[in-house]
């Protein structure tokens, strides 16, 4: 007989099978681009991985734009490769596509692109504005009655951007409790690490629970974690929800971190680099097999 | 990009280069300049002036109103300051800003942006500006400064510090093909003819100089012989250059790496049309956004290519020999 739990650690083995692959097209697909954003892909993978695998989410992707769907929001359009592996994943365009990213004519384009590919919710790539269209998506929710939800994730150093606390004492104003957004807290943002760049916007917990929003922190590498803390992001009401992920930028894998100044932000790696981040990646998910 | 390579222009390096260098070097003649960043000082090369000056350089962190509004007061407390960042997130994110705190005080502020246009290439339109010369221009007592290469971009750093009030210095992420030297000379408002002609004029800036001497010299080759102005100074424009070139050549084509509504393309128009009527056609983006993908393959697709002013001029000529 299986346990509930036992059924449970099986779903946090798929997805971690899951983050696996897509963590890997992430790196394929940018070093073959020979540009991009594949460190800022893959601090937030996981959690891309539990909103979309784990049943978080209600989506279709046969109809992208069905009214009930929850939202997903990449205000961090620069991590847009990890968002092209999950929608592929997802079903709502062929993989094929993937490796035509940053091409001439290819719709899988260097920041997300609304009109150019089903599941992208949002055309982003100019920080600080995710939070902001969020907070309609929700504010849209209530208008017609309907109980969708709406996911944000921004980066840690995009919290630099003056909007974002603008839509976060809207939403609280508003009390949306529709409304969850993910700080992808991977500690660098393009030219140095955020505690340099603006010592104090951290820790964010205390800021977010200043403006009336549910505040939870969590290792945003831990899938279980992940999951179970989405989940419990429902139950909320009457507040704004945010749960700051600690992450890695490059998810630890030993070429990005290489990199001390940005942990590579905006750079790919070279086939052997690549090579190396495979293999590390493989050792990081050894216990699947 | 190869531009400039089929008729022999040398590959340069890129203007955001040249002007971080110059800026280095400004740093140590100027000891008022101070300059404020948004996180990217390694895209817009203030990074040269940051290592050499860190006690002058303020990094804002992703915040460019924030970043525009303390340029506004460091100028009004007597300093000097140049805030940089992307063209597109500088002039659109900060607009209001610009506007109320460096236009209307009309404050001694140097704005440069980065990555114009297309030619960035694979990051695409979230990070394109195709829009920042209309708006920069469209403020009242701004200068627009658009160097074609290295030595223009040089100059252009120079000379936005030697004039006093606010300047917008747009500069590029690639490689521009040298249409200069170093002994070219240069004046704020002076547009410089680089190619002599008589059948039509190019008025071109930025790495649309380099491209409208390629289709000159197409054009050459069945007979058509074009004027190519390069106008480094989108504004103030100059007026007497564009009069000359209309009575002249009778016949205008502006080129520029930006959207056809409110930039070079539209500024030439008014002169024109008020002082020496001429037929005129434009090479620019047509009123919509780009995509990602490799540089020289966008220009083609957009419509801003050296072929594309070849094929204007024929129909610029037919209206011209019409008229
Ligand atoms: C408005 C704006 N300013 C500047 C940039 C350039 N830029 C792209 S990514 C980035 C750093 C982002 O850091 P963070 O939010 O921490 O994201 P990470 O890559 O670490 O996940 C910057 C400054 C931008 N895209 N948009
Ligand atoms: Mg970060």
């Amino acid at each position: 007989m299986q346990t509930s739990a036992d059924l449970n650690q099986r779903t946090i083995k798929d997805l971690r099978r899951i983050s696996h692959k897509l963590s890997k097209q992430i790196i394929e697909i940018t070093t073959r681009a020979g540009s991009g954003h594949p460190s800022s892909s893959l601090s937030m993978i996981d959690i891309l991985t539990a909103l979309y695998f784990s049943g978080v989410m209600h989506y279709d992707p046969h109809r992208p734009q069905w009214l009930e769907r929850d939202r997903f929001i990449l205000s961090k359009g620069h991590g847009a490769p990890g968002l092209y592996v999950t929608l592929a994943e997802a079903g709502y365009f062929d993989a094929d596509l993937l490796p035509t990213l940053r091409q001439t004519g290819s719709p899988v384009e260097g920041h997300p692109n609304m009109r150019a590919l089903p599941g992208v919710e949002a055309s982003t790539g100019s920080l600080g504005q995710g939070l902001s269209i969020g907070l309609g998506h929700a504010l849209a929710a209530r208008l017609d009655g309907q109980t969708y939800r709406v996911y944000v994730i921004i980066g840690d150093g995009e919290a630099d951007e003056g909007q974002i606390w603008e839509a976060t004492m809207a939403a609280a104003k508003y009390k949306v409790d529709n409304l969850t957004l993910i700080v992808d807290n991977n500690h660098y943002q393009q030219t140095g690490a955020v505690e340099d760049i603006m010592p104090v916007l951290t820790p964010f917990m205390e800021k977010w629970r200043a403006f009336d929003w549910y505040t939870h922190e969590i290792d945003g590498h831990d899938m279980q974690k992940i999951v179970s803390s989405l989940e419990m992001m429902k139950s909320v009401s009457g507040q704004p929800q945010v749960i700051v992920a600690h992450t890695k930028k490059g998810k630890g894998l030993s070429p990005f971190e290489a990199d001390e100044t940005s942990h590579k932000h905006g750079k790919t790696l070279t086939k052997e680099e690549a090579q190396v981040a495979l293999s590390e990646l493989d050792d990081m998910y050894a216990d699947l097999d | 990009m190869e531009l400039g390579k089929s008729i022999g222009l040398e590959m340069g390096v890129a203007t955001r280069d040249a002007f971080g260098k110059t800026l280095e070097e400004m740093g140590a003649e100027i000891e008022n300049i101070v300059v404020v960043d948004g996180d990217v000082h390694d895209s817009t090369r203030t990074r040269f002036f940051k290592n050499a000056f860190p006690e002058r350089f303020f990094n804002v962190g992703i915040a460019e109103s924030n970043l525009v509004g303390i340029a506004s007061g460091l100028a009004a407390s007597g300093k000097q300051p140049l805030a940089a960042s992307f063209a597109a997130f500088l002039l659109c994110n900060a607009y209001d800003q610009i506007r109320m705190g460096i236009a209307y005080p009309r404050l001694d502020v140097k704005l440069v942006g980065s990555h114009s246009g297309i030619s960035l290439g694979q990051d695409g339109p979230s990070q394109m500006a195709i829009e920042d010369l209309a708006l920069a221009a469209s403020l009242p007592y701004f200068t627009v400064l658009v160097p074609a290469d290295e030595h223009a971009a040089v100059w252009a750093t120079r000379a936005m510090f030697d004039h006093h009030g606010p300047v917008y210095l747009r500069t590029g992420r690639p490689d521009a093909p040298q249409v200069y030297n170093v002994d070219s000379t240069f004046q704020l408002g002076k547009a410089n003819v680089v190619r002599e002609g008589n059948d039509l004029t190019i008025v071109a800036c930025g790495l649309m100089v380099a491209i409208a001497l390629e289709a000159a010299h197409t054009l050459s080759q069945q007979g058509i012989e074009a004027r190519v102005l390069d106008m480094h100074t989108v504004k103030p424009i100059d007026h007497a250059a564009i009069e000359k070139a209309a009575l002249e050549t009778g016949a205008i084509l502006t080129a520029e790496e930006h959207s056809i509504v409110g930039g070079l393309g539209a500024a030439v128009a008014q002169i024109v049309t008020a002082k020496q009527p001429v037929p005129m056609t434009y090479v620019a983006i047509m009123d919509e956004y780009a995509e990602s993908g490799d540089p020289d393959d966008l220009f083609d697709k957009y419509g801003i290519s050296a072929k594309h002013i070849v094929q204007k001029t024929t129909e610029l000529l037919d209206r011209k020999q019409a008229s």
